[in-house]
């Protein structure tokens, strides 16, 4: 039975024509792909090494974006300073930025001939080429997500139980660890799976910034990118296999979202 | 009922874009084609390997030039991307590929017109940034020292060249990176991320001061043969064979020479 609940009938249609906008391509590429060779294609060694590799870099990223993203979030959610806005802006520019152009910015900044890459090479830090160059670009992009999701949850639950428990004696650390972190947990796992997924969909950053070498460097999107020169089937197998993993994760990160606006209700 | 009148309303408007679309696409098909004038008329689109970006922009506008009434659209990428676009119905009239085996696809798929004629050659060059950082001299130093040395993946025509050289010589390169195309070895050579690169004679040239070049004799192992060819179900085929035979003119082959290439 289905209740359009005063959507009108033409907006369900133009939605209806969204979704398969959405959903036809990728069953279109389902439609390519080479069941018999399937398991070969994806445990082929190259393949293996990039799906760990991807694996490792983005949680690795997520765990930066954690690190780095939840006082991101805390900050422009409950300090008050002039340029707040503008930094908000700035922070959450890797979001509608071209990958690319990320990668560009990276390489001008961690590069070998870059503002701070420079001065690593003399200390004989040298990230070019390195998995941690992937990293930073996953981390780059996928930042903004975190920040963004939690500085949302952030703003809805409002600053009245902290302000209650500040009352009573609890000084910010403890305000934060008892109060503040555990009514946006919810936010907070979502948004660090969104990060995730983000990370693992990062290919023009890392393509630009990192180079592309099996096993330190060659993510899976790169891997794909590449096995489309030679083998179709493989690239569409592994592209099959991302679908999969973003679907699991988007699914999780949904289910994460919705308990939140549960946990938000509490008010 | 309201409702149902305006989505209908909007159907009939997609509807008649769509057709719009449609009849767009057969006006801009050669009106009359009984009219044989030795006058060429129409527009092509040519599908050229990435590496041929200067002089086919140049071949284009120069061909232009000469036949008034012509008009030649470019596009491009990867030769395999190209081939992949041209075997899923990309509306091409001309190919140009970086090497034979992209050229044999799209040749084994039937969507040739005639045989492709081979135009140019290319062989590999060492880049270096300006000043020559690592003291690269040889193809042999590229192994061995502790210079970041970044190639094409073995897939792509420039790696398996670069493969070939390998094999020939001996030489095993232990690269940083292997780059999904030749313009990303450039572009991480120009940066200075690397050390050096194995590039195409002509992209050390295209690329002007912003790198140095070190021919090196092993080149010749690997040989790349550039073919072009008019495509099956072009609007225009007396434009498109016409470009193929002008790319193979004398004053085609200036232009590539100017930039670097071999004749074949």
């Amino acid at each position: 039975m289905t209740v359009l609940g005063g959507v009108p009938r033409w907006v369900a249609a133009l939605a209806a024509l969204g979704a398969l906008f959405v959903v036809l391509p990728l069953a279109a590429m389902i439609t390519r792909v080479n069941w018999a060779e399937f398991l070969p294609l994806i445990t082929s060694e190259s393949s293996v090494a990039a799906l760990l590799l991807s694996l490792r870099t983005s949680l690795a990223a997520t765990a930066l974006c954690v690190v780095f993203g939840v006082p991101m979030a805390l900050v422009l959610a409950r300090a008050r300073f002039r340029g707040q806005k503008i930094l908000r802006a700035l922070v959450l520019l890797p979001l509608v930025l071209p990958p690319v152009v990320g990668g560009i910015a990276l390489l001008y900044t961690f590069g070998r001939r870059g503002l701070i890459g420079q001065s690593l090479e003399v200390l004989g830090v040298t990230i070019a080429f390195s998995t941690t160059a992937v990293v930073l670009a996953q981390t780059f992009v996928a930042l903004p997500f975190l920040v963004l999701s939690l500085e949302g949850a952030l703003r809805t639950v409002g600053t009245r139980y902290e302000a209650v428990g500040a009352t009573l004696g609890a000084g910010p650390t403890t305000v934060l660890r008892r109060i503040t972190l555990p009514l946006v947990f919810p936010a907070l796992l979502s948004g660090a799976v969104l990060s995730f997924a983000r990370a693992l969909g990062e290919f023009g950053a890392t393509l630009t910034f990192a180079g592309s070498l099996q096993g330190t460097t060659r993510t899976l999107p790169l891997e794909i990118y590449l096995q489309r020169e030679t083998s179709p089937d493989t690239a569409v197998a592994l592209s099959l296999v991302l679908v999969v993993v973003a679907v699991i994760v988007v699914g999780f990160a949904h289910q994460a979202g919705s308990s939140g606006l549960r946990g938000g209700a509490i008010r | 009922m309201k409702t149902t009148t305006a989505s209908a309303a909007l159907f009939l408007a997609l509807g008649l874009a769509l057709a719009g679309c449609a009849s767009n696409a057969e006006t801009a098909e050669p009106a009359e084609p009984s009219a044989t004038t030795d006058a060429l008329e129409g527009t092509i689109t040519v599908f050229a390997a990435a590496s041929l970006k200067g002089t086919f922009t140049e071949l284009a506008d120069d061909f232009e030039a000469a036949n008034p009434g012509t008009t030649v659209e470019l596009n491009f990428a990867g030769s395999s991307d190209l081939v992949t676009q041209i075997t899923e119905g990309a509306p091409a009239d001309v190919f140009a590929s970086a090497d034979e085996k992209n050229m044999a696809k799209v040749t084994d798929a039937a969507l040739a017109e005639g045989e492709p004629v081979d135009f140019a050659t290319n062989v590999l060059e060492i880049a270096v940034p300006p000043g020559n950082p690592a003291g690269i001299e040889s193809f042999a130093d590229l192994a061995g020292s502790d210079a970041k040395v970044v190639v094409c993946a073995p897939a792509v025509p420039c790696g398996a060249a670069t493969a070939a050289v390998e094999t020939a010589t001996g030489v095993d390169i232990t690269p940083v990176s292997e780059e999904s195309s030749v313009t990303d070895v450039l572009g991480k050579v120009v940066s200075g991320e690397a050390d050096a690169g194995l590039v195409y004679v002509t992209d050390v040239i295209a690329a002007g001061d912003a790198v140095e070049g070190i021919e090196f004799d092993e080149s010749d192992e690997a040989v790349n043969t550039y073919p072009v060819v008019a495509l099956k179900d072009s609007a225009a085929p007396d434009v498109a064979q016409a470009f193929v035979d002008y790319i193979a003119s004398e004053a085609g082959q200036k232009v590539l020479a100017d930039a670097g290439f071999g004749t074949p």
